[in-house]
């Protein structure tokens, strides 16, 4: 399976409720995403987007249709399973930032080291690795509360890549952050995925935060409307 | 891993303080109910079995009616002279035959004057209790006959007299002159907690006429000879008082041949009563305090909802999450049982001051009350942090 891509949905549908209160979110979703690209999924709410992005990060399994990762199907995935494969493949980042409060920028960072039973020593050593990776080197100690949007994301972006993931899932990213800010965060994404090799796949609703993805696919109605290479686009402007 | 998760644990509590102590309190209490009952039934038990080593188990102890947990003592008769010639003639392996009667009296000597416990009973009491002389004499036979003569004990002689020598002076005891003819050695207190040389012992003939104005006998102590079964010494005195007594057969006795340890076991009995109905309530106590426990650990929970999560979704599979919030309960209700042995241990510390009985704490018991404590966290703790571990990692996320 050396040349299955990364993740791939096989007409992949979800559905909410049931009878005539049924939302239908995802609607026979054929997807397929290779290693080190960098994808922006855009779409209005509602459209599907973020239920697969839940879907791609093993947080909510499809009602119908295959789920593959590495070319190996989670359909009868168990909930430690979808864990596991969380926690050896994947990276989160979020709109809110979702850190601990009351926790220092460090003990953020090593918190997925310590559920892998990581010795704390070495823990401590890479955390710091990933704060640095991030610029907040000298701002370890800092609490949740101590830090702004920006370094609150960065903190959740060393979090995310401090297990060296194949992927990194933002869900809006840049959503609570001002202009400038998200310029640096979405460097800073960009700089990991071309650096490190990090597959990214990104929600979002902004076009400009889209660009800097690779490919961008569009969501309306629960159905993949769009799927476009934005780099050949890229080389027709030079 | 462990560490983590206690230092984890310990951070969570430490942050709501004041709501972590409110909610180990039923916990504190119940513990603490718990150790310092039995720390002071333990003291009783032990200051009760250390009278009956000294006393030996072979001396029977004879009073009219019967005695004990739930049988009042009933108006039965009273001994007589003759019940006492009986068993001196008829008993054989006796080594004393003591009758006695007891009563309180103003006891004045010179300017002092002192409410002490007075005896009336015969020299072979004195056998009987293996209570020696500390100077003077026994009583002499016509002394025995009803003439007065006092022996006092340490604490009358402490009291009334001070330095100079009580043997030969005279002291009134309700109004009978009685000479001093010997002092008793100091015996300390009784299991019952009196003071036993707060004591003057008198001819039972005198102490009848001149104090009870009775002719009878309220209770005769037995002691056995060393060798003799107890028990053939206690049923023949049975047998022959239901004779003298005119018991038919099939009736109960109207009176009562015990042993101390069957009188110890009477005691005890009582205590043990006592201590099992505070111990009921001590685990009621105990388990509203795990409630507690649940409910508190319940809001936590709630509370916490996006925390969890966060740890669901970096990777905390159900059963780390599920570890973290039962060790937080464990943590909590172990604290609670620390601080209700250490309470418990303190209130039975002042209590066996009071009551003057050893202080006597049980590593047995302050275990079984740790381990107890943190039973209840794991059995109270389980359920909030299943609902923990179970929770939808999605819907956690999205909690306010």
């Amino acid at each position: 399976m050396a040349d299955a891509p990364l993740l791939e949905f096989r007409q992949v549908s979800r559905f909410y409720g049931r009878g005539e209160a049924m939302i239908r979110a995802l609607h026979r979703v054929d997807l397929s995403i290779r290693a080190v690209e960098f994808v922006s999924i855009m779409g209005p709410s509602g459209s599907g987007k973020s239920t697969s992005m839940n879907i791609i990060g093993g947080l909510d399994v499809p009602s119908s249709g295959e789920y593959l990762v590495q070319g190996i199907p989670t359909t009868n995935f168990t909930r430690t399973q979808l864990t596991l494969l969380r926690r050896h493949m994947l990276g989160f980042v979020f709109q809110g930032f979702n850190l601990l409060a009351r926790t220092s920028a460090v003990e953020n960072v090593e918190l997925p080291l310590v559920y892998r039973e990581m010795p704390p020593r070495e823990r401590r050593k890479r955390a710091l690795q990933a704060l640095e990776q991030v610029g907040l080197k000298g701002r370890e100690g800092h609490t949740t509360q101590e830090l702004s949007g920006g370094q609150q994301q960065r903190v959740a972006i060393a979090r995310a890549i401090v297990t060296d993931p194949a992927v990194l899932l933002a869900d809006e990213p840049t959503g609570n952050l001002d202009t400038k800010t998200s310029r640096e965060i979405m460097d800073l994404i960009s700089r990991l995925n071309r650096d490190r090799g990090i597959t990214v796949i990104m929600v979002t609703h902004e076009e400009d935060i889209a660009a800097y993805g690779k490919r961008l696919l569009r969501f309306v109605d629960g159905r993949l409307t769009s799927d476009e290479m934005r780099v050949r686009e890229a080389e027709h402007v030079h | 891993m462990f560490i983590e998760t206690a230092k984890l644990a310990s951070r969570a509590i430490s942050r709501n303080l004041l709501r972590s102590f409110l909610t180990v309190l039923g916990v504190v209490i119940g513990v603490a109910a718990v150790i310092a009952m039995v720390t002071i039934g333990n003291g009783t038990t032990a200051q009760v079995q250390a009278e009956l080593s000294r006393l030996g188990t072979n001396t029977l102890f004879v009073r009219p009616g019967q005695l004990g947990p739930g049988r009042a003592s009933t108006e039965a008769k009273r001994f007589e002279d003759r019940d006492v010639e009986a068993i001196r003639n008829q008993i054989s392996g006796l080594r004393a035959v003591a009758p006695m009667n007891r009563g309180s009296a103003t006891i004045i000597a010179g300017g002092e004057n002192r409410s002490s416990s007075v005896i009336g009973t015969t020299n072979d009491y004195l056998i009987a209790q293996d209570w020696d002389l500390a100077s003077g004499r026994t009583f002499l036979p016509g002394e025995e006959r009803g003439q007065p003569a006092c022996i006092v004990g340490e604490t009358v002689r402490r009291e009334l007299f001070g330095a100079t020598d009580p043997v030969g002076q005279i002291i009134r005891v309700s109004n009978i002159a009685c000479p001093v003819v010997g002092l008793l050695q100091a015996k300390g207190q009784s299991g019952m907690g009196d003071d036993q040389d707060d004591t003057v012992i008198m001819p039972l003939k005198l102490h009848q006429r001149r104090i009870g104005g009775t002719t009878t006998i309220s209770s005769i102590i037995l002691p056995a000879q060393d060798g003799v079964s107890t028990a053939k010494v206690q049923s023949d005195v049975e047998g022959l008082l239901r004779e003298r007594r005119r018991i038919g057969i099939g009736r109960d006795d109207d009176f009562d041949v015990a042993d101390m340890a069957q009188m110890a076991a009477a005691i005890t009995g009582t205590t043990t009563l006592l201590t099992g109905l505070l111990g009921a309530v001590a685990a009621v106590s105990l388990l509203v305090g795990g409630i507690g426990i649940m409910n508190i650990m319940l809001v936590s929970v709630t509370e916490r909802t996006r925390e969890i999560g966060i740890r669901l979704a970096i990777g905390a599979l159900e059963k780390q999450v599920l570890t973290q919030f039962l060790v937080e309960a464990v943590m909590l209700s172990i604290f609670g049982g620390v601080a209700g042995i250490l309470a418990g241990l303190t209130l039975a510390y002042g209590a066996v001051g009071l009551l003057n009985v050893p202080f006597v704490a049980s590593p047995s018991v302050i275990l079984v009350a740790f381990l107890f404590s943190a039973a209840i966290g794991v059995i109270f703790g389980y359920f909030p942090a299943r609902r923990a571990a179970q929770m939808n990692p999605i819907d956690a996320l999205r909690h306010e």
